[in-house]
């Protein structure tokens, strides 16, 4: 860890230990990442090394067992639930390989949310800007189940952005999608990327789309390897 | 076969230990639970109440007959291990020196009675105590009215026929004397083995015979077969069912209240079980997907969550008829002292109907949500969005309401009570239907217009539509048997308590001469300072029909020949009198009705008597032809003095007339009745004290153990409330941990979550207001036979109870979903 106190994320001796019938299971070991403001990350490994659970600590959705781990300049030890999750509202944006969309709200109203969390004064009007962006203006009132797995992304990724987040993190945001849709949301999520001038943590198992981004680290058996 | 029942019975272990049949065990066994402490509490309270009630027969059952019994009856009643007693009673005249009286004479055999006791003084005035044995031979016990109508003492001489007996004790208390209220004279009790003697039961006689019996109930169940096909018409079978119309309407009664705890018992628990049901199938979806990628047929994936469901509906049910064992004992520990003597022990029927109400309820909620996890799209392994289709909430409620409607006829045994429940559940559910889609489109005009905990919290119900919609059927279904059951039951005790006042009469004045009318009304006034009613008598018998004569052998049943055969009590009146209800036709107005009448309902049926027929009566030589015009409910429990037919004035006010009234006397002053024997001594007095106090006190016992057994009903409410809540618990749990990802404070969620639940809560309460309402007012007045007096508690309570008691549960029930880590929750879905 490079201690540079401007650094978008950092993380510091980050371990993660859970109980398992078979005794206590390690699922991360020493992490120490330092991530640039408007850098690209691409964390990578195989099944099981430890990717989301990384991703998950360093957006503070859990707490390590060991370590520090700051988010643009704030220490998530310090805080508890509803501190980071104030410290997310506005500043954090998200992707998930399943797209969490909430399944009774529409396209908009998915879009509107983080921006009514963050009190946006014109919610609505953002949300349809955002959603057009991406190619989705006439499908606003459209509910997920409506949609198909390329177009939730685009919601999840109109979502993302919709706040103008300084630091996005993204989970195998292609996983479940075909190969050609794949790339057609990983150019737009670079392309968003690049527009709002976003720090991008992205992990992947897609070796293209993470040779996209600035930085390449590799996750194995819970530790980063070398040069990371 | 053996291969889906080892999967099911694994699948079973694995996801009881996982937790995932929770709730849904804890439904049933809320269930069985609630309907076997019901089932066996009342079943004790229902057996003691007949035995309380046998006391006033004397007797479990009662052979009535104008002969005697043969021999070969009591015979076989003792081969059948049932006791047996005669008793004969005939109207005779006493002689006391030069004086005469009128009595009643009655002679028992040895063991009389066999339920209940007599009871005896040494003397007038003296306390009594109870009777051990019969009175000596040679000896009789009398009336304390008779030894004052003939200036005796005890241990005068009595002649009675051709006998001369001794009066040695004054009877105070003869349990079966109620069964005999308008006995004329008053009693002279005697031995069997003394009758003879007297030589007066001769081939031409008027004399009573009953046989009592008594004994186990099987036994009396098999006796009572035996003599069902040697009864003739010449003998009358009555049972503790059949004892006095009072004591009848207030068993029937009791009854009814008891079995509505237990109805409102079952369908509050179907509730519980279709939304545990639901949760559980849409939580087995994933699994369902799998293995019929993996192969599984449709009907293995069913008949695997079948046998899986079956299993726990057992293994709850029986839990559940356990913890009701326990409960009922414990009800039955804390009114100890409340049924006089021990209660007798629960039977196994029970503990049976417990099991089968836990396995119907859940066939019956739970199939639906079940048959969709068959329909699961192996596809979904691929795509988790492919949802679990969804059974219409009126397939769910249609199909559990009609398992319910079996069980519940089948548990109560009275359609009446069982249609109206259902009605209005029914008119419930209608309402709560109509009401939710109203709200979710009132609530999508808010849409965008309101804070973000307001609108997301409002809109959530608007947005779970479907959800929506079942838990406010479960909210509203749960709050309005709350409601009936805190309120409007509180209504329907009170009424039926005040429809036997505390000052209800205990004496009846007969045989009141029209000139002694105005003196009685002046020595009645003094003594219980209030003004009595007195209404005319006349002694008139059914002699046609719409022209033809009637005459005993025209029926069949023995209780309408003895109709025909005797002479009725018809009266005159104006108005209407309290306590009648007119049920068909219509009472008479204006200043001269012309010559209609109007007939007691049992009545009519008994002799198949309609609204037109023109009825001619006899009394004292003359003839009276009137034309039914009305049919009237006579609530005989009320102790007032009732007629069976009744005219309008100015039509037999000139035939020879006698005068009846009631009149509550002070307890604590036994000299009244002296006072008011001697000072009237042709007045027959009917003490009707004995028998109002069983009534009353039967009343107040049941009305404590129906709020005992409410109680538990209520439980099983609150079990509804919860299951509703956990039903959206992964729902709410995924979309907590998103908001919180997103960055959501923990008091925005909770604030979201409180205006979701007090919403649901407010609106269903005012429903449930609503439905309690109108079934309370349909209980009261179709089943119950009770005056309803609308109550403004339901409204009030309705909605504020319920965005209180929904408000706080629903945020107790999904407190921890809000502070678990949101990262763990997305990383399972």
């Amino acid at each position: 860890m490079s201690g540079n106190g401007n650094a978008a994320i950092e993380a510091h001796q980050v371990s993660k230990r859970v109980r398992a019938p078979e005794g206590e299971l390690v699922l991360l070991d020493g992490i120490d990442l330092a991530v640039a403001p408007g850098e690209s990350v691409a964390v990578v490994g195989p099944s099981g090394a430890g990717k989301s659970t990384l991703l998950g600590l360093l957006a503070g959705l859990d707490t390590p067992s060991s370590g520090r781990i700051r988010l643009a300049g704030q220490e998530l030890g310090a805080l508890d639930e509803d501190g980071r999750a104030a410290l997310r509202a506005g500043l954090v944006g998200f992707v998930f390989q399943s797209f969490q969309l909430l399944p009774n709200l529409t396209a908009l109203e998915n879009v509107m949310l983080p921006l009514e969390l963050a009190g946006a004064g014109d919610a609505a009007a953002s949300a349809r800007e955002v959603l057009g962006r991406v190619g989705l203006g006439g499908r606003t009132a459209h509910y997920p189940h409506q949609l198909s797995g390329g177009e939730q992304q685009r919601v999840a990724l109109a979502r993302a952005f919709a706040t103008r987040p300084r630091i996005l993190f993204a989970d195998e945001p292609t996983g479940n999608l075909d190969r050609r849709t794949g790339l057609a949301v990983g150019d737009l999520l670079f392309s968003l990327n690049r527009e709002f001038a976003t720090t991008l943590v992205l992990v992947t198992h897609d070796s293209a789309l993470a040779e996209r981004c600035a930085r390449v680290v590799a996750l194995a058996d819970g530790r980063l390897a070398d040069g990371a | 076969m053996r291969r889906l029942l080892r999967c099911a019975l694994r699948g079973f272990w694995r996801d009881l230990r996982a937790g995932e049949l929770q709730v849904l065990a804890l439904a049933l066994l809320v269930a069985a639970g609630a309907v076997s402490t019901v089932g066996f509490f009342t079943d004790r309270v229902q057996r003691a109440l007949l035995g309380q009630a046998a006391e006033i027969l004397a007797a479990d059952l009662v052979v009535e007959s104008s002969r005697e019994a043969p021999a070969a009856w009591r015979e076989e009643a003792a081969r059948r291990g049932v006791a047996s007693a005669r008793t004969l009673s005939l109207r005779t005249v006493a002689l006391a020196g030069e004086r005469t009286q009128l009595v009643q004479l009655k002679a028992v055999d040895d063991g009389y009675p066999l339920r209940g006791q007599l009871r005896t003084a040494a003397a007038p005035g003296l306390p009594d105590e109870p009777a051990d044995g019969l009175p000596e031979p040679g000896s009789v016990w009398v009336d304390v009215r008779l030894l004052q109508l003939l200036d005796l003492q005890v241990g005068a001489r009595l002649g009675i026929g051709a006998s001369e007996l001794t009066v040695s004790r004054v009877l105070t208390f003869e349990p079966d004397r109620g069964a005999n209220l308008f006995s004329i004279g008053p009693r002279v009790l005697l031995r069997w083995s003394d009758l003879a003697a007297t030589q007066l039961v001769h081939p031409a006689s008027r004399v009573h015979h009953h046989l009592l019996l008594a004994g186990p109930e099987r036994a009396l169940q098999g006796l009572r077969g035996w003599l069902a096909g040697r009864l003739g018409s010449d003998y009358e079978l009555e049972g503790i069912d059949q004892a006095r119309p009072e004591l009848r309407s207030a068993l029937a009664r009791a009854e009814d209240f008891l079995n509505l705890a237990a109805l409102a018992s079952v369908l509050l628990a179907g509730v519980a079980v279709a939304m545990a049901a639901s949760r559980y199938a849409t939580r087995q979806a994933d699994a369902a997907a799998v293995l019929r990628c993996l192969g599984a047929s449709r009907r293995f994936v069913l008949g695997l969550h079948a046998v899986e469901l079956g299993t726990l509906g057992v293994l709850a049910g029986l839990l559940g008829v356990l913890a009701g064992f326990a409960a009922q004992a414990l009800i039955v520990d804390l009114l100890a002292g409340l049924f006089a003597g021990a209660l007798p022990p629960p039977g196994a029927t029970p503990a049976l109907v417990g099991l089968l109400v836990a396995l119907a309820t859940l066939f019956g909620f739970a199939l639906p949500p079940l048959q969709q996890l068959g329909a699961v799209s192996p596809l979904r392994v691929l795509r988790r969005d492919l949802g679990v289709p969804q059974p219409s909430v009126l397939a769910v409620y249609g199909l559990g309401l009609l398992a319910t409607l079996g069980l519940m006829l089948w548990l109560s045994r009275n359609a009446l009570l069982t249609w109206w429940l259902l009605a209005g559940t029914a008119a419930t559910v209608l309402l709560l239907l109509g009401c939710a889609g109203g709200l979710l489109l009132a609530l999508n005009a808010l849409r965008l217009r309101s804070g973000l905990a307001w609108r997301f919290g409002l809109l959530n119900l608007a947005r779970r539509a479907r959800a929506s919609v079942a838990q406010l059927l479960a909210f509203g279904l749960g709050l309005m048997v709350l409601l009936l059951l805190t309120v409007t039951r509180a209504d329907l005790l009170g009424a039926w308590q005040r429809s036997l006042p505390a000052d209800a009469p205990n004496l009846f004045l007969v045989n009141v001469q029209p000139d002694q009318v105005a003196p009685l009304r002046a020595h009645l006034q003094r003594l219980s300072g209030r003004e009595p009613e007195f209404y005319p008598m006349v002694r008139g018998r059914l002699v046609a029909r719409n022209g033809s004569a009637v005459a005993p052998d025209d029926y069949q049943e023995p209780r309408a020949r003895r109709l025909v055969a005797r002479e009725f009590n018809l009266s005159w009146l104006a108005d209407l009198p309290p306590g009648n209800a007119v049920r068909a036709g219509a009472w008479w107005t204006g200043p001269a009705p012309a010559a209609e009448a109007s007939v007691e309902t049992g009545l009519a049926a008994t002799l198949g008597l309609e609204l037109g027929d023109r009825l001619t009566f006899r009394a004292a030589e003359r003839e009276v032809e009137v034309t039914v015009t009305s049919l009237r409910e006579v609530q005989w429990d009320s102790f007032r003095v009732n007629f069976f037919v009744v005219l309008p004035p100015g039509h037999i006010d000139d035939f020879p007339a006698t005068w009846i009234t009631s009149l509550r006397l002070p307890d604590d002053d036994p000299a009244a009745l002296a006072t008011l024997v001697r000072a009237f001594p042709s007045v027959t007095t009917i003490d009707v004290g004995a028998l109002l106090g069983h009534v009353q006190r039967i009343i107040d016992r049941v009305t404590l153990a129906v709020e005992a057994v409410f109680g538990f009903t209520l439980l099983a409410g609150l079990a509804v409330l919860y299951a509703a809540i956990h039903a959206t618990l992964d729902a709410r749990r995924h979309e907590a941990a998103l908001l919180r990802t997103l960055g959501a404070r923990r008091s925005r969620l909770l604030h979201a979550l409180a205006v979701e639940f007090a919403g649901l809560g407010l609106l269903a309460g005012l429903l449930a207001a609503a439905g309690a309402s109108t079934a309370g007012w349909l209980l009261a007045t179709q089943v119950l036979d009770l005056p309803y007096l609308a109550s403004g508690w339901p409204w009030l309570l309705g909605p504020l109870g319920g965005a209180l008691l929904v408000g706080l549960a629903g945020l107790a029930g999904t407190w921890r979903v809000i502070d678990q880590p949101p990262l763990g929750v997305l990383r399972r879905t």
